[in-house]
Order: structure tokens, then sequence, then C-alpha cells
């Protein structure tokens, strides 16, 4: 049997493969280009982007757990003008899709950098409405279908690429969220961002974490989020990115087979910076093993009972 | 330039005051190795972060850690054997730079192993100050000794050496009149404040090694955060993986 087709479209974007750097665990690529030629890649989730500057929390940021890691950066990143000026030509200098990741305090800001940013010449945009680290905006959007359904009608609007909206697994029912999102028009949804969690240092008696809470991903989630896109992908017929502790080409397919289009993995590069090369592989072995010709064929393909 | 390899176990053994060091064939990382850059090693399959130790010595193509026993991670390396792999990511990180007529190395503790190799590399320069918390805990004075024109020993309870603190033991050294051109501090948080203030005071260019949890290791990430002020003399948060971990103690901004 020749090599499966590894090819996947996501909300109108064509990917080369199915793998996907999660937003956050990636910087702009430059770090983790060191290690490996970026174009092996599906596409690039780049760093949340927001407005203006941000500093991001006080450390301690990260907290390890099992099978899994808390963080809670808060979005540090330099602004979506500095990456449009000194990040996003040396990411075009690739050939890998551009996915820009943006978080506003107000769905105005939401609109406004989904028109820089479109405008600028990224693949995509990914609208943050789950991050559990910020104040203002973030997970505050993803939390109600209204105001879900207003930060995508606002993107829809000004964004000249594909809009794909991230969801938050802290809701009671992510399944109203995908659907608010769905009827405003969104392209895709990606899914899951962190869940809140806590560690105590039980001798100083403090949280690890200076911000007390932070976001847990990594291998402890996987189930969850598999879970999730199943039932997002049940609830609301839209392309779906998948993560969430993928860690290997099986937990990819997993992912695919409950409904993904395409996957992002993260956590996962902290211990192996190659990671998503390696998934990918592990992933076409799989398809090879078991005389699926393409990738595609996975999605939603799960035979529930 | 970094490398990710499996590096095989020469030796593991107990340095006494609770530290053990570890020798490993590093291959190519080794030659691209500089005395205060650190590695990020996998401590078992079970945890997900990797740890990273200062790189404290080189002979061929093997690279030197020493580490204490600061949880689960560090537990199960201090459990290997030669011969064993260490998955391991490095070198990564800045370093000292090191250069002038003599430089004054300022550790504290389980700082001092990283300040060990970078005095080795500037051998006819060098002078340290040692400091521990007490005599039991002291490691590597006779290996400074040798790398060093002069070794000198503190500890807070005065059971070894002169009783009190790094930064007094360097302030006596700038007092009596000596000219460095270069401090390079490396131990806890607070012994690094008191030591930069104790350079500016005597207008004394000061390098301390930073230390915060970390998680990739190579500037992708941003959690290990520091504040520090920035080229517009307004303060950020560097990483210390990527900017650090050794960083000019003028920038760095102390209270946090």
């Amino acid at each position: 049997m020749n090599k499966p087709n590894m090819e996947v479209t996501l909300g109108d974007v064509k990917l080369k493969n199915p793998i996907v750097t999660a937003s956050g665990t990636f910087g702009f690529g430059r770090e983790y280009g060191e290690f490996y030629d970026l174009s092996e890649l599906g596409a690039i989730c780049v760093k949340g982007l927001t407005l203006s500057p941000r500093q991001g929390n006080p450390p301690p940021r990260i907290a390890e757990t099992p099978a899994g890691a808390l963080n809670s950066v808060g979005l540090q990143n330099p602004g979506a003008d500095a990456f449009i000026l000194r990040e996003l030509p040396w990411l075009r200098g690739h050939a890998v899709k551009v996915i820009a990741n943006i978080s506003g305090n107000t769905a105005e800001e939401y609109g406004v950098l989904a028109e820089k940013l479109s405008d600028a010449g990224v693949d995509m945009i990914e609208v943050n409405i789950s991050c559990p680290n910020v104040k203002a905006g973030g997970l505050a959007f993803g939390t109600s279908p209204d105001s879900a359904a207003l930060v995508t009608r606002t993107v829809r609007r000004h964004s000249r690429v594909p809009v794909m909206v991230k969801l938050s697994p802290n809701v009671t029912d992510i399944t109203e969220i995908a659907r608010a999102a769905a009827g405003e028009g969104a392209d895709a949804l990606s899914l899951i961002n962190t869940l809140l969690g806590m560690r105590i240092d039980i001798r100083s008696r403090r949280p690890i974490l200076k911000n007390n809470m932070g976001g847990l991903s990594g291998p402890a989630v996987f189930p969850v989020a598999l879970r999730m896109v199943w039932q997002v992908k049940n609830a609301a017929n839209l392309p779906i990115l998948g993560m969430g502790g993928v860690a290997s080409g099986e937990d990819a397919a997993e992912m695919m087979l409950a409904g993904a289009s395409a996957v992002a993995v993260g956590t996962v590069c902290f211990s192996d910076p190659c990671a998503p090369l390696r998934i990918r592989r592990e992933l076409e072995e799989y398809l090879h093993n078991e005389g699926v010709d393409s990738v595609s064929k996975l999605t939603g393909a799960v035979k529930p009972w | 330039m970094s490398v990710q390899r499996l590096c095989r176990i020469t030796e593991l053994s107990e340095l006494g005051g609770g530290a053990f060091q570890l020798w490993f064939e590093a291959g190519e990382m080794a030659g691209l190795a500089q005395p205060g850059q650190f590695v990020h090693i996998q401590c078992g399959k079970e945890r997900l972060l990797r740890r990273p130790i200062s790189i404290c010595g080189r002979r061929g193509d093997e690279l030197r850690i020493i580490f204490d026993l600061r949880g689960k991670g560090t537990e199960w390396l201090s459990q290997r054997t030669a011969g064993e792999c260490l998955d391991v990511l490095g070198p990564l990180g800045r370093g000292f730079r090191l250069a002038g007529r003599r430089i004054l190395f300022v550790g504290g503790g389980m700082g001092t192993p990283p300040l060990l190799w970078a005095a080795q590399s500037v051998p006819e320069i060098a002078e340290a100050v040692l400091a521990f918390r007490c005599a039991d805990r002291a490691i590597l004075i006779g290996e400074f000794e040798a790398a060093c024109e002069q070794t000198h020993i503190t500890c807070d309870d005065g059971s070894l050496g002169a009783k009190g603190f790094a930064h007094e033991a360097a302030e006596r050294l700038l007092a009596a009149g000596k000219a460095y051109d270069g401090i390079c501090a490396c131990g806890p948080r607070a012994m690094l404040k008191a030591v930069a203030e104790t350079a500016a005071r005597y207008e004394v260019p000061c390098q301390v090694s930073l230390e915060e949890r970390m998680g990739c290791g190579v500037g992708a990430c941003l959690v290990c955060a520091c504040k520090t002020i920035g080229a517009d003399g307004a303060e950020e948060y560097s990483h210390v993986c990527k900017d650090g971990p050794v960083f000019d103690a003028e920038r760095v901004v102390w209270d946090e």
C-alpha cells in the first residue's frame, strides 16, 4: 500500500497533515524551529495575542501534576502589532499554515484583532474565549452562549480568513457554547482549552501557582477532551481541531475518530521537543496498519455502542 | 544551538553534603556547552516535566551535573546507575560572560557547582567565595581550591571558615581594596540579591544565575518568568530558560 494521504481540511484551510501545535505551548515557532523544519507541521497556532502587549502573571506559573501540568502564564505576549511586524514575516518564510490565536477584553477588541491579523496574512483566526488565567475577557466570553455568540459574530464580520472558536471545558454543557458559535458562522471549533485546577505546597500552605489556580493540560485531560470532542461533533457539525493531552499517534487517531478533523499537540512538546513529528509518523503507521488510505477518513468514524 | 539525545551515565556518586554528582556522555552537546548553561533532563516516563540542572563540568565529551534531592524527579535521578541512559536536552540558556583580569565567583550551597566549571574555564583570573549553611553541607571545596587562585569559605553558623553570609565575605574582599572586573554569583535568591547590592555599591559588574519552575526549557511556553528591567527601562517578564539563567544583576527586579 502507498503512504496514506495525510491532507486534511479544517474550516476551508487545507493542511498538509493533521498535526497542529497548540497555542501557548509553541511560542511563535522560533524555538522549536531549531529542532526541526516547521514546514513538516500541518499548522502552527501561535501564542495568544492581545491588542496591547501583556506582561502575564507573576511566577511560579507552572506546577507538575499526575500526568499533567498546571500553568498560569496569563497571556504574556508582545501584542498583535509586534507579532505582525517581527514574527509573522519570519513564520511566512516556512511552508506551514499560520493560525493566530486572539483574546480581547471586549467583543470590539476581538473584531479589531481579527481584522488586523487577517489583513496581515494569517491563514486562520482562533478565537480564544476560554483562557482561565486572565481576569477580563478570556473565559468570561466562553462560559455563556450569548457572549460566545457575540464574539463569534463580531470576529466573523471583521475577519477575511476562516474563524475557529476555541472552547472551554470549564462549563456545564460545552455543546451549548458550540452551538452558539456555530450559529454565528464559526468555520471551525477547537477544543479543549485547559481545565481549571490547583496545587498546594503542604509545608508553606501556599498554592504552588502565584495565581492560585491554573489550567491543567497533559495526558491527564485526554479522556475529558476526547469525550467533549465527541459530544461537540454530534451537537454542531463543524470541523474540529481536537486537543488535550495528545501524546502519541494512537491518541491522535482516537481524537480524529471522536470527530476531530485535525489534532493539536502542546504539553507533550515540553518533554519531547520533536513530538509533533513523532505523532505524525505514528499516526501514519496506524493508518498503514489499518489499511486506511486517507487520514481524513478517520474523522468521526467512531462506532458508538 | 541545542540537541536532544540519549546520554549514557558514566558515573553517579554521592558528593557529601546531600549532593550527588553525575557524569554522562554528551556527544556533540559537550562541545556546544558553556559554563552557566543548563541541561533539561527527563526524570522517568511518569513525570511530565523535565528537570533543569546546571552543567558544572566537562571532560572530553562528558558533562557533569551536581544536584540535591528536591523532590521525586531528583530522587529518581539519584537512583540511576552507570550504564543507564538519560534523555537530555541541552545545552540550554545563556551562560556567564567571563573576561577581565580578575573575577570573583560567589556561590551559595547548591549554587556553587555551576561556578566551579566557570572558574575552571578561567583559572588564572578566578577567585571564589563559597558559602554553606554549615560544615556538613560543604561541597567541592577541594576542586575550587585547585581551580582558583584563592578560595574563601564561609558558613552561616561558623562551623567552617568564617562565620556569616556570602555577601559579607565578598564585601570584606571589596572593602580591603581588591579589584575585580566582575562578580558571578549563583545560589538562593536572597543571597543573590545581597551579593548584587554589594557589587553595585562597589561598582563591580555582577552576573547572577536565577532559578524558576520551568516547562519547555527552550523559551516557547513562557512559564519560567522573572521580572527584569527591559531595554526601554520598563519592568517586564524575562524567561530564565532562554534569556537566562544568567542575568546582569542590575537588570533583575528582586522584590516581586
